[in-house]
């Protein structure tokens, strides 16, 4: 179970060649008006690229285009030595024959199939039956994900996270050349976002995938990608390293849950449970009337001013 | 004594028009379900149509597009050898767009109902648009083409207006049992009049019953499953 296009470059230290080469321009009708999309960028095999930016910035079209979900105005799309898109050639491969596993925000299961019949379902045809002898990459999925004593069960009961795997590993199932996910993790909480990514990152390793993930979640960024688009208004606003697109972000985050707002004076001290510890933050009246007890906040900070304590 | 025979003739109508209605349906439901056109909705209008429209208007319309003496009748009768007018085979064509709403519209809401991701999750895994419709689409409506079924035969049973201008009341040919109560009562013979009034009755009471008991079980299941 190693295609050919889940093998690493020969020679990791040099460049890898661009194995997708992405150029597209389309006409966004947006509640702001119309605007214009319009991205150009390469991705190396087995890499991973997130894309980041405000809502309406265009990342979903993005993923669409690449997909063949939605049409673009004009452009171009090369992956490996196949031309998904050239609008000046008139080739625009439909959606079936790219090769790609989509992870929508939804999951998009099939309520009607099993866990196992979802995975069969998303075999080539051919390779249908032979998979099913041999168990194969379906089995290695559902032990990989974990999936294996739910591999019966139809997935409208099973809980958020079960159903993300599913979807995952429904995506993997026909081994493409691309794996795409749109905000996979987003409906997900703390804890579970987590351990799916610990999940993302065994079956890209273990697959060697080129991957383009849609994240609003700076720490999933930094964790699973490589690389970082920063789309704003349908253009690339910056791109690179994590560690460098973020350079003049907040440089400490920290994620919790609103304990309670006490108003002191001018202000209002809240306080923060965060995995556990508590964090108390001293916030502006206007600020504070946004929070409420409950709420999750992430706190960002580029200096803290601590009190260090010394072992 | 009952003669079965309109009460036979209403049940093979019924049932061919519902069996074709579905081979139809399904590509009309899908069609306007997943078009982006925009005239898709004078196409809803004009199937949905007989829903509001007196049978007789309809019945009327297609007896003149049907008689031979009008051009389409004729090439029908001429070129094709065919009679839609007081025949078996024209009750079936004024049945079928007489019900064709009540199968059109349960399979329009049950894809519309669908997630709406499906379709592009299944064209993602590289399916074509049939083998997504055998597999994934008609599985998640099955509640849709059941309740489809149902109401196009029941509504078909019931069809008295268009059968009456369109049919007549030949017997073992249009006579169907609609139109057979009517004849009795018209001869004075009330009971049997009655007997058929009173089959029809039960069975259009256990037409719904059917349709209640699946929607409610497939409801159910939903939120169970």
């Amino acid at each position: 179970m190693t295609p050919d296009h889940f093998q690493k470059p020969a020679h990791p230290e040099t460049p890898a060649p661009p194995f997708l080469r992405f150029h597209a321009t389309k006409m966004l009708h947006t509640a702001q008006g119309p605007q214009l999309f319009e991205v150009r960028f390469e991705l190396p095999q087995g890499q991973t690229l997130a894309i980041h930016g405000p809502s309406g910035s265009g990342k979903t079209t993005l993923l669409r285009i690449l997909a063949g979900l939605t049409p673009a105005d004009t452009g171009h799309i090369q992956v490996g030595s196949e031309t998904w898109l050239d609008t000046r050639n008139h080739i625009d491969l439909p959606t079936r024959h790219r090769s790609i596993g989509f992870v929508f925000q939804d999951f998009a299961l099939f309520p009607n199939l099993t866990v196992r019949g979802q995975l069969e379902y998303a075999l080539p045809p051919g390779t249908r039956k032979a998979a099913k002898a041999a168990g194969s990459i379906i089995d290695e999925l559902l032990q990989l994900m974990e999936l294996e004593e739910l591999q019966h069960r139809r997935p409208a009961l099973l809980s958020g996270g079960q159903q993300q795997r599913i979807a995952i590993a429904r995506a993997i199932a026909r081994s493409p050349r691309l794996l795409i996910l749109d905000e996979p993790l987003s409906a997900l909480d703390d804890e579970m976002r987590h351990k799916l990514q610990d999940y993302l990152l065994k079956i890209q390793r273990h697959y060697h995938l080129t991957t383009l993930l849609v994240s609003h979640h700076l720490p999933e960024i930094v964790r699973l990608s490589d690389n970082v688009i920063l789309l704003e208004k349908g253009r690339i606003e910056r791109q690179g390293p994590p560690a460098e697109v973020f350079a003049d972000k907040p440089h400490i985050t920290i994620t919790g849950v609103i304990i309670d707002l006490t108003p002191t004076g001018d202000t209002f001290l809240v306080r923060i449970d965060c995995a556990g510890t508590t964090v108390r933050l001293t916030v502006p009246a206007a600020k504070a009337a946004t929070l409420q007890p409950g709420h999750t906040v992430t706190i960002a900070s580029t200096l803290l001013n601590p009190n260090f304590i010394t072992h | 004594m009952i003669d079965w025979l309109p009460l036979w003739l209403s049940l093979k109508l019924a049932f061919i028009t519902m069996i074709i209605l579905l081979v139809i349906g399904i590509p009309i439901a899908w069609w306007l379900a997943y078009s982006r056109r925009r005239w898709t909705v004078i196409a809803e209008a004009v199937i949905s149509l007989p829903m509001v429209l007196p049978p007789s208007v309809l019945g009327f319309y297609l007896l003149l597009a049907f008689s031979p003496a009008g051009s389409f009748g004729h090439a029908l009768d001429h070129v094709l050898n065919i009679r839609l007018v007081f025949s078996f085979q024209g009750l079936v064509v004024a049945s079928l767009l007489y019900s064709l709403p009540f199968m059109v519209n349960p399979l329009l809401a049950g894809f519309k109902n669908l997630p709406p991701h499906l379709l592009e999750a299944s064209r993602t895994l590289g399916k074509s648009g049939w083998t997504t419709l055998r597999y994934i689409l008609l599985p998640n409506i099955r509640a849709s083409l059941i309740t489809g079924a149902i109401l196009s035969f029941a509504h078909t049973i019931g069809e008295f207006g268009v059968v009456m201008m369109i049919g007549g009341s030949i017997p073992g040919q249009t006579r169907v049992a609609s139109v057979a109560i009517y004849d009795e009562q018209q001869s004075g013979n009330y009971a049997l009049a009655n007997h058929y009034a009173l089959v029809l009755l039960s069975l259009s009471f256990l037409i719904l019953l059917v349709v209640y008991t699946i929607n409610r079980h497939f409801s159910q299941s939903k939120s169970i499953l």
